[in-house]
């Protein structure tokens, strides 16, 4: 694999807050190739939902180096290269469905047919034809946010960023919403990068899992999950599945941490006082 | 239930009225009488009597004087809400602009109105406008204020997630003030133009006063004011008009908002 034709292409990003006296991150290298779906995962407060926003030009590293499809990270971001979906929907109670799904289409002046056209796509891909009147208190929470995935795919960027997308989902419908995903990546092409806290999740969407250590948050080790696509229901009973999950699992241990919920919570802190800079 | 409320009050004042008439109460040096407590149905029954031997109908002097107060606080309301607004959106912009004018914004409104309207009308007539409008810019002072505030707290009020939103899309800080602030301000716009329109028309019958306005509902207070020990009923059939000129512009805005705010049922004030 080669850093020249990378979706994002990571060298030495380190990440501190407040002057230095905390270090998210640190020493991270990664490489993410086209239609890849890379999962973040590590313990609470280890800093990945900060390299997301890293990635994603939404906060700034203090030091290393980011590389998005070739140019700068605010480059990618100011081209409209990726699409995010965060752990809340994010929908604008005041628009309905179909306007949220065709906010970021109408901040690009595409003109009301082609956004009428592409909404339609996306909800027939979302499988939500029928609600693009509905507001969004109208809808349950895994509603919601297949609205907020549609919504980042409208433009179809060649990245997507998805941060703890399904965490605040019960585990039912946070198991179909990950087999809608999986066919929606499928269908776009798109290189996925997936933050979460669960491990079974991690190793049934990935292509690759990226266990981050404690605070400093370092990459422990990247796990290739060989497991055959497309994935379905039966792919959580293979034998090859749990040993993937024991493996996640051990470089996990290794990296340390078991930190309660209080680091997770610090680093969202940590990064909102920097947003407000 | 309002019906209910109206006929409580009723019953509060003419139950008050009968005791203190029958017991020779007495606040301070006023007599409970028919004077300080006029019935309240002949203050109703006052509004379709002559308003002077010959005249028209105290109601419908009333009436063209609620017109004319109610030009002067809507003008006031419209140059009140874009001015309180735009400054909102100015200070809600910059910490630096909002920690050197808040306190004074603040201060505005600790100076008495009465202290501050005979100043305008003298200003604003030297300069040739007309007296009502002088009335009008009184109400606005009085209905920037609210509207200043709660722009600048629901501009600010917005999810930070939101904001990281707007900002994956490349936006400017314009289409992050029309596509996303300003639609999440409106509930507390709402709530401010609620205070303001009632504070608005307050504003406008006390502006008549110093500007000496004849045609307007403070012109008709002052005058029946004068002829209070003969025929209280006039002030006070005034007074009713005057709250319910204030009701009306309350349900104007309340109209206006259930067209214009679209929102989760839980978050409509």
């Amino acid at each position: 694999m080669s850093a020249d034709q990378a979706v994002v292409s990571l060298k030495g990003v380190a990440k501190e807050f407040g002057r230095g006296h905390v270090q998210a991150l640190t020493g991270i290298d990664l490489d993410v190739q086209p239609g890849e779906f890379i999962s973040l995962i590590g313990p609470s407060g280890c800093g990945k939902s900060t390299l997301l926003r890293i990635v994603g030009d939404l906060i700034q590293p203090s030091g290393g180096e980011v590389v998005v499809n070739g140019k700068s990270a605010h480059q990618a971001r100011v081209d409209r290269d990726y699409g995010i979906v965060f752990q809340d929907a994010v929908l604008f109670d005041w628009r309905t469905v179909e306007k949220n799904i065709s906010l970021p289409l109408e901040m690009m002046g595409r003109d009301r047919r082609a956004r009428g056209e592409r909404v339609r796509e996306l909800l027939e891909l979302v499988e939500l034809k029928g609600f693009e009147s509905h507001h969004p208190w109208q809808l349950s929470g895994g509603m919601q946010q297949r609205v907020s995935i549609a919504r980042a795919l409208s433009f179809d960027p060649s990245l997507l960023l998805m941060d703890e997308p399904f965490g605040a989902l019960d585990e039912m419908t946070r198991e179909r919403l990950n087999l809608e995903l999986l066919r929606i990546w499928e269908r776009s092409g798109s290189t996925v990068i997936f933050v979460t806290h669960s491990i079974a999740e991690a190793v049934f969407l990935s292509t690759r899992v990226v266990v981050m250590s404690a605070r400093p948050g370092r990459i422990v080790g990247i796990v290739d999950v060989d497991l055959p696509q497309p994935r379905t229901i039966e792919t959580r009973e293979e034998p090859r599945f749990a040993e993937l999950i024991r493996d996640v699992r051990q470089l996990l241990r290794k990296g340390g941490g078991f930190a309660a919920e209080e680091a997770e919570r610090e680093e969202e802190e940590l990064i909102a006082a920097e947003e407000n800079l | 239930m309002t019906a209910a409320v109206f006929v409580a009050l009723w019953a509060l004042w003419e139950g008050f009225k009968w005791f203190g008439e029958t017991t020779g109460l007495t606040i301070g040096e006023f007599e409970v009488n028919d004077r300080t407590f006029p019935h309240v149905h002949d203050v109703f029954a006052q509004l379709f009597e002559p308003s002077r031997r010959n005249g028209p109908l105290l109601i419908e002097v009333l009436w063209d004087a609620a017109l004319f107060t109610a030009k002067e606080a809507a003008v006031g309301f419209v140059l009140g809400a874009a001015i309180g607004f735009g400054l909102g959106v100015l200070l809600a912009h910059s910490r630096l602009l909002q920690r050197g004018f808040l306190p004074y914004i603040v201060a505005s409104q600790t100076i008495p109105i009465l202290a501050v309207a005979p100043m305008v009308v003298v200003w604003m007539g030297g300069r040739g406008f007309p007296d009502w409008f002088s009335v009008s810019v009184i109400a606005a002072y009085l209905t920037f204020f609210p509207v200043t505030i709660n722009t600048l707290r629901g501009l600010t009020s917005v999810d930070a997630r939101a904001l990281e939103l707007m900002r994956s899309y490349a936006a400017n800080w314009f289409q992050i003030l029309w596509k996303l602030r300003l639609p999440a301000s409106l509930p507390y716009l709402f709530a401010a133009f609620k205070i303001s329109a009632t504070a608005c028309v307050v504003g406008a019958i006390i502006g008549e006063l110093p500007a000496s306005i004849q045609d307007g509902l403070g012109g008709a207070i002052l005058n029946f004011n004068q002829y209070y020990s003969t025929t209280p009923e006039n002030l006070w059939a005034t007074n009713l008009v005057a709250a319910a000129l204030g009701i009306v512009f309350f349900l104007v805005i309340v109209i206006v908002e259930k067209i214009v705010v679209r929102r989760a049922p839980e978050h409509v004030a």
